[in-house]
């Protein structure tokens, strides 16, 4: 049946992931509100606090983009890497802590495994559900920046999408570390010793032109740098250079992510 | 032989199961079937390999020889374990060890959001969960989360949740441990009405009163294989004698050496206490007089005598 492939067969998918991921809708429309302001009002404090307060004493900062060099006020600079961040985090949480607890503290994977859905189409609402988390909080955070007046440009309609594919993307890579997590503790590495140092590597706080030139190697191929180099022309109503470069780092690490978070978490259902 | 055994009829028959995890195996060249309206109970001590069968049953465990089918629907067509899995487990009712309810819902939420897993709408499922309340005597808690239940209760909420696809068969992983005698005898009294209705049952269980009292054939495994079938009555009177004593208090242990042993087929000790296993306890009753000191306690054999003639009376390392 699984012709010798085992755990790295391939993801046999369905529709059934549908009543998986309205049931963690259904956990969150209780909750909504609390989780609402930790998810917005966070990143909004890091964004006004460190965007007017250390963009007074930075002024302008000089994004190089496909067509030549821009000054941009350093919220701008922010506020467009930021986002991303942000999407990140929302993904990764909803992926770890609150997956971690769905799969293994609460067994709710165990009970829909006794109705007719495959541990592949829970994965998969999992990591669905994680991305529409960040995508919620990402539209709030947009809502704000509009408000705000950070940036008006008409392109952030796509940049929308795009932070979609991020929180996928994001998801996906926790959906591996979930798997193989033995507590909640684990993820303090994922975060600590991946995600913390990726969020200074890829050109939120500062521009990455100004890092020695191996550090830039590894940068490059960081999904959050492709992440920030896609969605931050997009607010300065400019077109992103080589997008098709970037969307493929992210597809890349998406499908990769979510094959193996599959393959790792049939081998712990597996017994 | 019964119906259990009947070879068209059967809703699900396993033949040759084996799995093993490394060098052990959990469960070896295991075979058995149910019949319509039938309620097989599997009895074992820890780590016989239940839990590992039904979740072979369920798909969820990939045997490692064997051949698992069920018959489910009118048509009588075979589905196989695990290629037809989806469409087995649309029509299986299954509660687990564990409970799984969702916290976060009300128990009528519960039931709504596990329906919908076996592909049903909202309004049908709607328009069951008064009555699968009802069932699990829970009406009144409708709007309570599983937090806000008793032990038994929640039990209850789990079989109900099976139920929600109003399968013919259910898979019941020890339904009532853990749960007080009243809680208990209402699972019991709710599982009846569920054989009364036809549906058929296949429960594990470590109690001997609850296998005796539900089941109508009895599957005894240990190390993974099947060591007695039957029906409970016919198991005791197979494989033991009618009558027990048992005798405790001081110096019950003397008895051992005593010319009592001839009044008995079987003598055990365990522990502080003899035990007589006998075809009349009349002459062995009227010799314990002799003995005023010890307590003795004259009762029929039952399922436990022989649970742990067949399996022996030491606790198991893993238990």
């Amino acid at each position: 049946m699984t012709a010798g492939l085992g755990i790295w067969r391939a993801p046999q998918l369905s529709l059934r992931f549908w009543p998986v991921f309205l049931r963690n809708l259904l956990v969150w429309r209780k909750l909504a509100i609390p989780s609402l302001v930790g998810n917005i009002a966070e990143p909004l404090m890091w964004l006004v606090a460190f965007g007017y307060g250390l963009g007074a004493l930075v002024g302008q900062v000089v994004v190089v983009g496909e067509a030549g060099s821009t000054q941009v006020p350093y919220i701008l600079f922010l506020a467009s890497g930021s986002i991303c961040m942000s999407a990140m985090n929302a993904a990764s949480f909803e992926a770890l802590y609150s997956a971690f607890s769905r799969m293994h503290v609460q067994k709710t994977w165990d009970g829909i495994m006794n109705a007719p859905v495959r541990l592949d189409d829970i994965v998969l609402a999992e990591m669905l559900w994680a991305a529409f988390k960040a995508i919620f909080t990402v539209t709030a955070i947009l809502g704000v920046m509009l408000a705000l007046g950070i940036s008006h440009s008409p392109k952030l309609l796509l940049a929308w999408p795009v932070l979609l594919g991020v929180g996928i993307t994001f998801s996906s890579l926790a959906l591996v570390v979930n798997a193989l997590a033995k507590g909640y503790d684990f993820f303090t590495y994922y975060f600590t010793l991946f995600l913390t140092p990726m969020m200074f590597l890829s050109g939120i706080f500062f521009p990455l032109e100004q890092l020695p030139p191996l550090v830039r190697m590894v940068a490059d191929w960081l999904p959050l740098s492709s992440a920030v180099e896609l969605v931050r022309p997009l607010f300065l109503d400019q077109w992103p250079a080589k997008p098709l470069r970037h969307a493929l780092v992210l597809l890349v690490y998406a499908v990769g992510g979510f094959w193996i978070a599959l393959a790792l978490t049939r081998k712990r259902f597996r017994g | 032989m019964n119906a259990g055994d009947g070879t068209g009829a059967a809703l699900l028959r396993v033949r040759g199961l084996c799995k093993r995890y490394g060098d052990t195996t959990v469960v070896d060249d295991l075979s058995f079937s149910i019949a319509p309206g039938e309620c097989l109970g599997v009895i074992g001590p820890n780590g016989a390999g239940k839990t590992t069968t039904i979740r072979m049953c369920l798909g969820l465990s990939a045997p490692d020889a064997g051949d698992i089918r069920y018959a489910l629907d009118d048509t009588g067509s075979t589905l196989r374990m695990p290629q037809d899995a989806m469409a087995i487990k649309a029509r299986l009712g299954v509660v687990s060890q564990l409970d799984t309810l969702d916290p976060d819902f009300s128990c009528a939420e519960n039931l709504l959001v596990y329906g919908r897993y076996f592909g049903l709408r909202d309004g049908q499922i709607r328009q069951r969960i008064p009555e699968l309340l009802e069932f699990a005597s829970l009406s009144s808690k409708s709007a309570s989360r599983p937090a806000e239940l008793s032990g038994g209760m929640k039990r209850r909420l789990s079989l109900a949740r099976a139920l929600v696809n109003d399968p013919r068969l259910l898979l019941l992983d020890e339904p009532t441990t853990g749960l007080d005698p009243q809680a208990r005898h209402l699972m019991w009294e709710r599982l009846q009405q569920l054989l009364l209705q036809g549906k058929s049952i296949l429960l594990t269980t470590h109690f001997m009163d609850e296998a005796e009292r539900l089941c109508s054939r009895l599957l005894v495994l240990d190390h993974g294989r099947k060591i007695a079938e039957g029906r409970p009555r016919e198991l005791i009177a197979r494989h033991l004698e009618p009558d027990v004593v048992e005798v405790y208090g001081v110096g019950a242990g003397a008895l051992m050496e005593s010319p009592l042993r001839a009044l008995a087929a079987r003598v055990e000790l365990s522990g502080e206490t003899v035990f007589f296993y006998t075809q009349s306890a009349k002459a062995l009753l009227d010799a314990l007089a002799a003995w005023p000191q010890l307590r003795t306690l004259h009762r029929p054999a039952n399922l436990e005598d022989l649970f742990l003639k067949l399996t022996g009376r030491q606790i198991r390392e893993d238990a």
